[in-house]
C-alpha cells in the first residue's frame, strides 16, 4: 500500500508539474522577470491552489488528529527563523534564478531526455551530499 | 482581467493535483515533504525514508512521460543556457534546498500549506532573490 501511496503521488505531482507549465524555463523565467514588459504571473496561482489543497489536508488532519493509516497525526513544533534556513534560501533562490529549475521540474524533464537536464540532476544531488556531510 | 480566471485554467489545474500530490503523503502518515527532501532521501534506498523518496521521484519521472507521451515538447532545448550555467545552477539547487530545508515544494507548498513562519521566510526570500538573480542575468545577456 505505502508503495502505492509514493508512486502515485510522484506520478500526480509529474503531471500536475508538467501542466501548470513550472517545467518550462523560459514560463519561469518569465515569472521571475517581476516589473519587465515580459512578467507572467501566471505561476502564482499554481503555488496559490497548490497551497489551498494542501491547507485544507492540513486543517482536516488537524481536526481528525489521526491519519488515515491510523497513526496519531502530530504536528512539528514551530521552529525558530534561523541562519541556515535564511542562508540555504539565499543560495536555492540563486539557482532557481539561474537555471528556471527546481528540484521536481528537474526530475519531471527527465522524460524529455536532455543533457542540460541531466547535468543539472547530476550536480543538484551532488549539492544535496555537500549539504549532508558539511552541515 | 476578465479573462483572468479562464486563461490560467492550465495553472489552476495543475496546481491544484500539486497540491493532491503533496498531501497524499500527509494524509496517509503524516509526512510532510517535498520533492527535495524525498530526492535526497533517495540516495539512502536501504532506509524507510529512502525507500518511499525514490518511489515519488520515480513517479515524477513517469509523470513527465505521459505528459510527453500526450504529445508534449520538451522546453529545455528553449533556453540558452550552457552546459556550464546548468551545472552551477544545479549546485546551488541542491545545497540551498537542503540547507534552508526545502524547496518551491517543500517551503512553497507544504509550509505555507501549514501555515508555517519559517516557510513563509523562506518563500519571501528564496522567490525575491531568484527574481533579483534572473533581472540581473537578463541585463547581462
Amino acid at each position: 500500500m505505502k508503495t502505492l501511496i509514493y508512486l502515485v503521488s510522484g506520478v500526480i505531482f509529474g503531471v500536475g508539474l508538467s501542466l501548470s507549465g513550472m517545467i518550462d524555463p523560459v514560463k519561469v523565467k518569465d515569472f521571475l522577470s517581476v516589473g519587465t514588459p515580459d512578467w507572467n504571473p501566471a505561476l502564482l496561482f499554481v503555488l496559490g491552489s497548490a497551497v489551498l489543497v494542501y491547507l485544507m489536508a492540513f486543517f482536516y488532519l488537524r481536526r481528525r488528529r489521526k491519519t488515515l493509516s491510523g497513526s496519531p497525526f502530530k504536528h512539528p513544533a514551530p521552529r525558530p527563523v534561523d541562519r541556515k534556513l535564511v542562508l540555504g534560501s539565499i543560495v536555492f533562490g540563486t539557482g532557481w534564478g539561474i537555471a528556471g529549475i527546481c528540484p521536481g521540474p528537474a526530475l519531471v524533464n527527465v522524460a524529455f531526455l536532455d543533457l542540460n537536464i541531466a547535468v543539472f540532476i547530476l550536480t543538484m544531488f551532488t549539492g544535496f551530499e555537500i549539504q549532508r556531510r558539511f552541515s | 482581467m476578465e479573462m483572468s480566471a479562464m486563461s490560467y485554467q492550465n495553472e489552476i489545474f495543475g496546481g491544484l493535483l500539486i497540491g493532491v500530490a503533496s498531501a497524499i503523503p500527509l494524509l496517509y502518515e503524516g509526512r510532510i515533504a517535498g520533492v527535495s527532501g524525498y530526492a535526497a532521501s533517495a540516495m539512502r534506498p536501504s532506509s524507510s525514508d529512502g525507500r518511499t523518496g525514490l518511489l515519488l521521484v520515480l513517479g515524477l519521472m513517469i509523470g513527465g512521460l505521459l505528459w510527453r507521451l500526450t504529445g508534449a515538447e520538451g522546453s529545455i532545448q528553449a533556453t540558452s543556457q550552457g552546459l556550464g550555467t546548468w551545472a552551477l545552477a544545479g549546485l546551488l539547487v541542491g545545497w540551498g534546498s537542503r540547507m534552508g530545508g526545502g524547496c518551491t515544494s517543500g517551503h512553497g507548498v507544504c509550509g505555507l500549506g501549514r501555515l508555517s513562519p519559517r516557510s513563509l521566510v523562506s518563500v519571501l526570500i528564496f522567490m525575491g532573490i531568484a527574481v533579483v538573480t534572473n533581472l540581473l542575468l537578463r541585463g547581462v545577456a
